[in-house]
Order: structure tokens, then sequence, then C-alpha cells
């Protein structure tokens, strides 16, 4: 097998030659398919890693700690001590880029001109820096400057929503501890927009110390919220947390945080999978035609090839050998083409004209196709496979010629 | 010691729902360094007699000896790889491989046999000025005659010393005079290296060369004679 590998390939790289037209046509049509295959991956998971940043910004952060039932009531009665001893260590960690307490509450905002509800959060500015958003969008009007800041920032959307302005005062009314309903007028002091418009509208923050006051909670929090210094090793991070924390408070990683975003996450690698052999099935009827025409043609060659002493798993080979060329320099073509595309748009592609669509999948509106090397090669080795497979049939019925019956074939 | 022995063989084809007779018991030794000539009239059984003896096709019954072994029962693979170490073919047409050279056409049996590249070159290159072609080898058969295809086939047919070269007709497609220097060349191969030659044939010329002359008919042999050359 190994002696005849040389003459096994040579002929079937010039028997791929032999018709150059028909070859070109089925290349382009390899390369144009395996181009789609790969660019469409890359932007969906270019869409996709942009939701889940997104995500953990909006959640925020990678891990977070609450009271066990504060997630189905999310109230002041369910609150939670800021973190101490051996919590507090573990939040020292080395795989921690940051973390921060929040006091998260649902509240009614309104102005002279209407009232709005949304997601009332006590942030500490500096702590959460790195993790939320907020601190990085500040379009207009200044952060909060610390958790005392006795300001408001509230999201572009909300604001023109309530015919607001910053500088103007808003009165946010809540439930405080007791079950009592508390109010403060706040003096608007900066707007903050993000790419997913719906979060504008949603969250308002004010710093924490202030709303600890308001609602009487002495120094009590919602969240905790916690981020790692990489996403892909969230787990371990929520595991260790899980570990230390104790049983008075629990544990989530950003993926049962969101499980929406979790699920999506996760799907994804069967979403390649299905869309790789989507296009194989596509291309496979061209391809095994363009091997079943190339071998019906070749008959009398083969029986010869035959006669001669080359054994049926040999022609099996050459057959094979010839296809395997055929898709392997199709699928370089379609990744050179490919891997241009991206690189050419690696600024994103803008789709704010439909950009409503992907908010509402929770995706920002400029998308970065990103392409992984596992994607490329699981492609390669798919396309391959399933080429080899679909290749055999044709090869095997060549081999099956009986060499006097091929070679007077008219 | 003979290079090809038959015994008794039989072979009918089915045509329709009509019996055909190919073979119809034929015992058949060939001599080593023999040089037959089989001729017979159109469908006496010539091509079916060559392709048993070749292990290209299976008789019905009967048993053929190659080189002193029995190849009529051999498996697919296993009678290829008879007939790679022990035949050489030479067919009326289409004989060679159209994407190869003349070259390449003579070594892609030795590429089989798994013979070095050093010793294949050189190997090819001397079949191929053996039978004339010096100066060709790098040729595709669509750019040469049906005279040079033909040695091309010869020298291929020879370069690994096989037991017997079974040639069909092989200069049904030439004109007269490249039938003569083919035929010429089998005669000199068959001096000089003693390779041995079994021709179907039609053609008077053709049959002047031989040394053995086997008339055929009806799947029948009818007539065995030695003849000076
Ligand atoms: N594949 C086949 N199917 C049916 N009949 C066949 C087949 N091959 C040969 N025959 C028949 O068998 C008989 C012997 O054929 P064969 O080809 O051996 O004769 P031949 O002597 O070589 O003839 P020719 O001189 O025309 O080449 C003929 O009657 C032919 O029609
Ligand atoms: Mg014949």
């Amino acid at each position: 097998m190994i002696a005849t590998s040389g003459i096994v390939f040579r002929l079937a790289w010039r028997n791929l030659w032999r018709n150059y037209r028909r070859t070109a046509i089925i290349l382009a049509a390899i390369a144009a398919g395996i181009w789609a295959m790969i660019f469409m991956i890359a932007f969906t998971r270019g869409m996709i890693e942009s939701m889940v940043s997104d995500g953990i910004r909006s959640i925020p952060g990678h891990v977070q700690i609450h009271h066990p039932d504060f997630r189905n009531d999310p109230t002041v009665d369910n609150l939670m001590s800021r973190p101490g001893g051996e919590l507090a260590a573990s939040l020292d960690g080395k795989d921690v880029a940051a973390w921060s307490s929040r006091v998260r509450v649902p509240a009614v905002i309104s102005s002279e001109r209407g009232s709005r509800g949304v997601t009332l959060v006590g942030i500490d500015p500096v702590a959460e820096t790195s993790i939320s958003f907020v601190a990085d969008d500040v379009v207009e009007g200044r952060h909060l400057e610390d958790d005392r800041d006795r300001g408001l920032v509230l999201g572009r959307r909300l604001l023109e929503r309530l015919e607001s302005d910053v500088g103007k005062r808003v009165v946010v009314m809540t439930q405080g501890a007791d079950n009592d309903i508390v109010d403060r007028g706040f003096r608007v002091v900066g707007v903050y927009e993000s790419e997913i418009a719906s979060t504008e509208e949603a969250f308002a923050f004010a710093g924490r110390a202030t709303l600890q006051e308001l609602l009487g909670i002495g120094d009590r929090v919602s969240e905790i919220a916690v981020l790692g210094t990489d996403r892909r090793e969230a787990e371990q991070l929520y595991l260790r947390l899980a570990d230390t924390a104790g049983a008075d408070v629990e544990v989530l990683p950003w993926y049962e945080l969101n499980s929406y975003l979790g699920a999506t996450m996760r799907t994804m690698d069967g979403f390649v999978i299905v869309w790789i052999v989507v296009i194989f099935l596509a291309l496979s009827f061209g391809f095994v035609n363009t091997l079943v025409m190339a071998v019906f043609e070749r008959v009398r060659e083969i029986g010869l090839m035959m006669a001669l002493g080359m054994k049926p798993r040999t022609i099996v080979a050459q057959i094979v050998a010839e296809s395997i060329l055929l898709l392997a320099i199709g699928l370089a073509a379609g990744n050179v083409l490919a891997w241009a595309t991206i690189y050419s748009l690696s600024d994103g592609i803008d789709f704010s004209f439909v950009g409503e669509g992907l908010e509402i999948m929770g995706a920002a509106s400029v998308l970065k196709p990103s392409l992984g090397i596992g994607d490329v090669l699981l492609s390669t080795a798919i396309v391959l496979g399933l080429g080899f497979l679909a290749s055999l049939s044709p090869a095997i019925r060549a081999s099956r010629y009986q060499p006097v019956e091929a070679l007077t074939k008219e | 010691m003979n290079s090809v022995r038959c015994a008794d063989l039989r072979k009918t084809y089915k045509q329709g729902d009509q019996d055909v007779i190919g073979l119809d018991g034929v015992s058949l030794e060939v001599e080593q360094e023999g040089f037959v000539c089989l001729r017979s009239p159109s469908g006496a059984g010539k091509t079916t007699l060559l392709n048993a003896m070749g292990g290209l096709d299976r008789p019905d019954s009967g048993e053929v000896y190659v080189a002193g072994k029995r190849i009529d029962n051999l498996s697919k693979g296993k009678l290829a790889e008879m007939r790679l170490r022990n035949i050489g073919f030479v067919f009326q047409a289409y004989n060679l491989i159209p994407v190869l050279t003349a070259m390449e056409n003579v070594e892609f049996v030795m590429h089989l046999q798994g013979v070095p590249a050093p010793e294949r070159a050189k190997r090819a290159g001397e079949a191929l000025n053996e039978v004339g072609l010096e100066g060709l080898e790098n040729r595709r058969p669509a750019k040469m005659s049906g005279g040079q295809q033909q040695r091309v086939a010869v020298a291929r047919a020879i370069v690994s010393r096989p037991a017997i070269v079974l040639a069909d007709e092989p200069t049904a497609n030439l004109d007269s005079s490249s039938a003569r220097h083919l035929m010429a060349l089998f005669a000199r191969i068959n001096e000089t290296r003693g390779t041995t030659f079994v021709i179907a044939t039609h053609d008077e010329m053709v049959m002047s060369y031989a040394k053995r002359l086997i008339r055929m008919r009806d799947g029948k042999i009818v007539e065995d004679q030695l003849q000076e050359t």
C-alpha cells in the first residue's frame, strides 16, 4: 500500500486536471460552500461572543453571591451581610479581577412628566469600575463619585421616556425595610448609553451607602458580583467560591444567572457541527456526481490498470485520493477566502439597520466575526471525513469491475 | 518446464437466453521461449483462451497453471498479484494510461511491484530503448502514433521479465509497416530475452513470425503445428 501511494497520488492528481472545466466548476462550488461555512461560523461565534460579553456586563460578573431566596424574591427581605472571613479571603484570590457588593431593588422613578419601573442598583463606583458597563458608558454629566454620592445615573432611553434631563430632579420610590414605602428625590447627575437599548431603560444607578440609608438596611447588600480574570475559567472560580461561601448564601456562575445566555453558548458547538454537515450535504450532490462521472468515463482505463495487476483496493484508494485532493483544494481555497473576508471585516459589521432584531437577542449592533482554529480544524475534519465516506461508493463500484468487461466496454 | 498449461478449459457465455460457446475443451501447453500464434475465424475463442491463460477471466471448468502454479481458482486480489508478477499484456488498443507519459506507463507495473525508484527508472529507460522509443520518454499517449503506443505497451509488458506475454490482435489497429515493425520487435525480444509470446491474430503476416501455429474453431483447437520462420 505504501509502495503504491506515490503512483496512486500521481494518478489522482493528473486525473483531477484532466477535465479541467469540470474540476474548476466543482472546485468553485466547494470553495464557495466552505467559504459560506467558515464565514457563517465566524459570524455566529462573533455574535454569541458579543452577546455573552454584553450579557456578563449586565449580569454583571462571572459569579454572583446572593441570599438563597434573593433570586426568587429580589426584595429587601432577602439581603446578606457583606462578606467576611473565609469568603472575603477567597475573593482576594488571583483568579478574581474585581468584585463589588451591590444593593438591588425594584423601584419607580418619576419625573414631572412620567414614571417608570426600573431596577435600582446601589453601587460602589470605584469597586464597580471593571465589572459592569456604567463607568465607561456615561456619555453626559458625570458618573457617581463614591458610594455616598447622592446623585443618580440613568440610561439615555429612560431619561427620554421620563422627559427629564441631567441636572433635573426625579423621585425614587421603593419598598424599604419593614415593608415601608420609602421615597426620596435624586438629582440626575449622569446619563449612560448601552449597546443594548433595553438595558438603558432597565437600570438606574445610585450610591450604595445612599441607597442603604434610604432603605434602612444598615450595611447589608443584595448581591456580590465577582469578575474573574478569564471568562472560560468561570466554572473553576464558581466552584472555588461556592466551596468557601458557606450554606447561608447562594453562589451562581453567569451561565446559570442568565441561563438563556448559558444555553446559547452551549448550543453554539452543536450549531457549528450541524451547519458544517448541512453545507457538506449541499455540496455532496455535485461532488459525488462529479466522481461518478469521472469513474464512468474511465471504466476502460480502470480495467486496464486491473489487468496489469492493480489490486481492487488500490483502485479504491486512487479514486478516494482523487476526491480527497479535490476537497482539500476546495477547503484551502474556501478557507483563504473566508479568512480574507473575516480579516477585511475585523472592524465589525454594522448591523444597526437591523439593530432592533439583534438587540432582542441581546447582541450588539456591530458584530465582529470571530474565527477559532478549533472551528477550522473541526470543519476540515468533518468535510474530509464525510468526503471520504461519500467517495467510497463510486470507488468501490469501480473496484468491482471485472477487468475483461471493463476493457471491452465501448 | 512450460510457461502456461491449460487442461480441458470450457466456457459458455450467455447471450440473452442463448448459450454461446467460448471454449469447448481446450488443453494446451506453451513451452518456455515459445512464440505461438492463435489463428481462427472470428468468434472461435482466441480471446477467451488468452483471457483464461492470463487470469483475466475464469473458465467454467478446467485448470490453468502459470509458471507451475494453478491460477484458475485464485481470488480477485490474488489473481491481480499473479498477473502483476507473471504476465505481460499487449491489447489491441487503449493499452496505455492517458495521464501518464511513456516512461511512467512503463514504470506503472514496477510501481505496483514496489520496485525502488532508481531501479524503476533504469529498467524503464532500457525497455524503451529496446523497443526503439528513446527520446519519447516524456510523451503522453495522445501525442504518439498507434505504432509508438503499441511499442510502449510492449516495453511495459517485458520490463518485469514475465513468464509470458499475451498479445490479443496487437497489430489490428496498425498500418502494415508499423505492424511489421512490431512483429519484428516481438521476434527479437523472443530471441534475445527468451520471453514467451502467445499472440492471437487474423493477420497472415503476423502468423509468418510464429514458431508454432495453433488454429481454433468453435472453441476447440483443430490444428497445432510447428513452423520454420
Ligand atoms: N462477454 C461475452 N458475452 C457473450 N458472448 C461472448 C462474450 N465474449 C465472447 N463471447 C462469444 O464467445 C465466442 C468466442 O469469442 P472470442 O472473443 O473468444 O472469439 P475470438 O476468436 O477472439 O474472436 P475475434 O477474432 O473476433 O476476436 C464468440 O461467439 C463470442 O461472441
Ligand atoms: Mg478476440
